[in-house]
């Protein structure tokens, strides 16, 4: 009923090939845009933006990495939180050396600065693949860490290795209240998001889910691996990079280098396991249940008045019951119950 | 008197009736946590907070305005903890203190403090150059900071080989937590290293500290005369025992604080006897425990699931960061009006003009339990003075008498240093805060 396709006609190719080619997904994204750009600022509280709207979507964009290239290209990483500090550190540094740089510029050249230790710490994978390069990458988390607390340069010779990040001013303009960085932030991740949804779809997208699927075959029919792995490498630390910045430009202000620590890797990896490898639409899915459902666990264990420590431990086990019950019900994650759920809805009331 | 008139009279004495019966309470935000690796340490420390907060509130409050509290979990996760911030923050008209017994958390919140006008205390830990209340006016590092506990470990180690200038050509292994919290000491022990003339061994533990046989392999290649322990967590317990495997002597090693306490020890069994570590509490029993045991714990009121915790290291440590609070109150009220709820601003004055000294601390019941803390607009710390307490196999005991207190000279130079580069960092203005 709701999905009803009949008198939709796809005449030409760019209509064929839209990333929604059904009115209604278009006309639900648009409405979404449109709520979280124009009513979200102006009527969520500023508990909501900076605390929860903010971490979630900087949490997507860097799940949205990782999809690219555990999700995609199929190398399994452990890396993503290793990208995120990189990107977050070379932010502080270029703003830090060089004077009047934009800020955004800086974001980017963060970006580009996880790209090549992706690109670095990716050269393994053509010999590795599977669990083995997990572990290979696994280095990159421990080795920038390490760089970070060892090289007093990259934290300014601040003592204890803690980053204050630099206000952030674009073309005069302030990005001070939460309403402000949560817009900032939201643009960031809708283009970034177009632009994956786009990649994945275009020739570059096939050649990652060729290797994927089966490296030898996608070599044989003419895919260049070094190149493909390489490029997946590059466009997934890129988008972890620019969400690191984030996280300490428009979130955190003072960062350490333990807040890019193994279990962010970690949880990260979760949301995308959770939310659907190979899917973009999962990632945002994986970080809402990742960062926020232990929020409304907490306070639904507070309005309950429960006991602190009860509470504590309850959400913990809530939470992991709940993990445990997704993967039993859907092994590929919430964005493949939202397609099934999708189709059903086409075909209702009169399934066949 | 007419009907209408009658109805008036009644609701505005149902309403000024209401007022008097509902005076403001004073709340405070604790972004707690009470799960994962940390909650020993978490849960203990809290646990004293609330049940002293019991204590003050049962006996009518501070000039008769009752304390209140809300927990968050944070699992020691700075991103949680910066949500719990910014959803305690604004609960019951805005909290007048906050304190998250994390360095990341203590890191993520601490940009905002001063635009939201509420104190944060960073009771042994965070960032030591936050003592200069000219550029962090709220941010208060009580009783004690790192570097003034570096400071003071080299003026024990020092005595304890019959004077500081005997630690010259002395090995010193700083085996530390890779983190900031480890690094932080760093500046101060180089420049004491500089100063006196022995060598600093510098040995980092890749965090939680799991597996440290290399570590020690090191160390017993140095054969250093004393090892600091700069450790959190489950780190201590397998540094100890690690050390024990090694034939390293315990005695040779002092932890700092957050590596003494019963969690530290106890887990490791005998391997932990004749292991000394730094404290800003003298253990023992004061009339202010036995107070809670009995109107709190013997109503079965206590915050800690396990009465025998009461007196532990963390909960020692909960409550004189609780006393100092109330102390900082009942600073506030003397000054803006007793029996009156205290604004953040209000409350940040109090932290300012502390003066926790030996009568106060007697007539609390908790005396020689904390060192005298006496703040100011330049000193935030208010004391810097530390205990080193040693671990018998079945509790702690003190081993100095009195309390110690470092080169504080050279951590005021580092101190000045840094917070100048700070203020520059941020553009701040220093000034003291009115």
């Amino acid at each position: 009923m709701l999905y009803r396709e009949a008198g939709q006609f796809k005449t030409s190719y760019q209509a064929d090939g839209q990333i929604f080619p059904i009115l209604q997904d278009r006309l639900a994204l648009l409405a979404l845009l449109v709520i979280a750009a124009v009513i979200v600022p102006l009527a969520a509280s500023p508990y909501a933006l900076s605390a929860i709207l903010i971490p979630f979507l900087i949490f997507s964009l860097a799940a949205l990495g990782l999809n690219i290239l555990t999700g995609y290209a199929g190398q399994l990483s452990l890396g993503t939180a290793a990208f995120m500090a990189v990107g977050a550190f070379a932010s502080y540094n270029f703003i830090l050396r060089i004077p009047g740089l934009p800020v955004l510029l800086a974001f980017v050249l963060g970006g580009l600065s996880a790209a090549l230790v992706g690109i670095a710490f990716g050269l393994p994978s053509l010999r590795i693949r599977g669990f083995y390069l997990a572990a290979a990458t696994l280095a990159t988390q421990f080795f920038v860490v390490w760089c970070l607390t060892k090289i007093p340069y990259l934290t300014n010779y601040s003592s204890s290795g803690v980053i204050t990040a630099q206000p952030i001013v674009i073309l005069g303009y302030a990005f001070d209240t939460p309403d402000r960085k949560y817009l900032l932030v939201l643009a960031v991740v809708a283009v970034m998001a177009l632009l994956a949804k786009n990649m994945v779809r275009s020739n570059v997208g096939r050649s990652w889910m060729a290797v994927r699927d089966m490296d030898v075959a996608a070599e044989v029919i003419g895919f260049r691996l070094m190149r493909t792995k390489l490029l997946a490498f590059a466009v997934s630390s890129f988008y972890c990079g620019v969400a690191g910045a984030l996280y300490a430009y428009a979130y955190l202000g003072t960062v350490e280098p333990e807040a890019y620590n193994l279990d962010l890797s970690f949880r990260i990896l979760f949301m995308i396991i959770i939310g659907g490898v190979g899917s973009i639409l999962g990632s945002f899915l994986g970080a809402a249940f990742i960062v926020l459902l232990p929020v409304l666990l907490n306070v639904i264990a507070h309005s309950l008045a429960l006991p602190t420590s009860v509470a504590s431990n309850l959400e913990l086990m809530v939470f992991g019951a709940l993990i445990i019950f997704f993967l039993i019900v859907e092994p590929h994650g919430l964005a493949r119950l939202w397609q099934i759920g999708k189709e059903k809805l086409r075909l209702w009331p009169f399934p066949h | 008197m007419n009907h209408f008139a009658s109805v008036v009279v009644a609701i505005t004495l149902a309403a000024s009736g209401a007022a008097i019966a509902q005076p403001a309470e004073q709340y405070i935000a604790l972004p707690s946590y009470r799960v994962g690796p940390y909650a020993a340490g978490g849960s203990g420390f809290y646990g004293g907070i609330i049940d002293y907060f019991n204590l003050v509130n049962l006996a009518g409050g501070v000039n008769g305005v009752k304390i209140a509290w809300e927990e968050c979990e944070t699992e020691y996760n700075p991103s949680r903890g910066v949500e719990c911030y910014e959803r305690l923050k604004t609960r019951n008209g805005g909290a007048t203190l906050v304190e998250p017994l994390s360095t990341g958390v203590a890191y993520g919140i601490l940009d905002r403090l001063a635009v939201d006008k509420i104190p944060m205390t960073m009771i042994g830990y965070g960032r030591s150059d936050a003592a200069n209340g000219k550029v962090f006016p709220y941010v208060f590092p009580l009783i004690t900071s790192y570097w003034n506990q570096a400071a003071a470990m080299i003026k024990y180690l020092g005595d304890k080989e019959g004077g500081i200038e005997k630690l010259k050509g002395k090995k010193i292994v700083h085996l530390y937590h890779d983190s900031a919290f480890g690094k932080e000491p760093l500046p101060v022990l180089e420049a004491l290293a500089k100063q006196h003339g022995f060598e600093l061994i510098k040995i980092p533990v890749t965090p939680p500290g799991s597996e440290q046989q290399s570590q020690w392999l090191q160390i017993r290649q140095a054969r250093p005369d004393h090892v600091i322990l700069w450790g959190w967590g489950s780190m201590n317990a397998v540094a100890i025992k690690t050390a024990q495997r090694n034939g390293f002597p315990r005695e040779k090693i002092l932890g700092v604080w957050w590596a003494g306490s019963e969690e530290d020890t106890v887990p490791t069994g005998d391997a932990a006897k004749g292991y000394s570590a730094m404290t800003f509490n003298t253990p023992g029993n004061y009339p202010v425990l036995d107070e809670i045991r009995k109107k709190l714990y013997d109503a079965g009121k206590g915050n800690l699931a396990d009465a025998n915790r009461v007196g532990s290291v963390y909960h020692m440590r909960g409550v004189s960061a609780a006393i100092l609070w109330v102390e900082a109150m009942r600073t506030a009220q003397d000054k803006f009006g007793k029996g009156k709820r205290v604004s953040g601003e209000q409350m940040r004055w109090g932290l300012e003009n502390l003066n926790v000294d030996e009568a106060r601390q007697k007539a609390i019941g908790a005396f020689g339990m904390l060192p005298v803390v006496k703040t100011s607009c330049d000193d935030h710390e208010g004391s810097g003075a530390v205990k080193v307490q040693q671990w018998d196999g079945k509790k702690w005991n003190a081993v100095t008498p009195n309390w110690i207190v470092g080169d504080k000279a050279l951590t005021r130079k580092l101190l000045e240093e840094s917070s100048a580069a700070y203020a520059a960092e941020k553009k701040i203005t220093p000034a003291c805060a009115k």
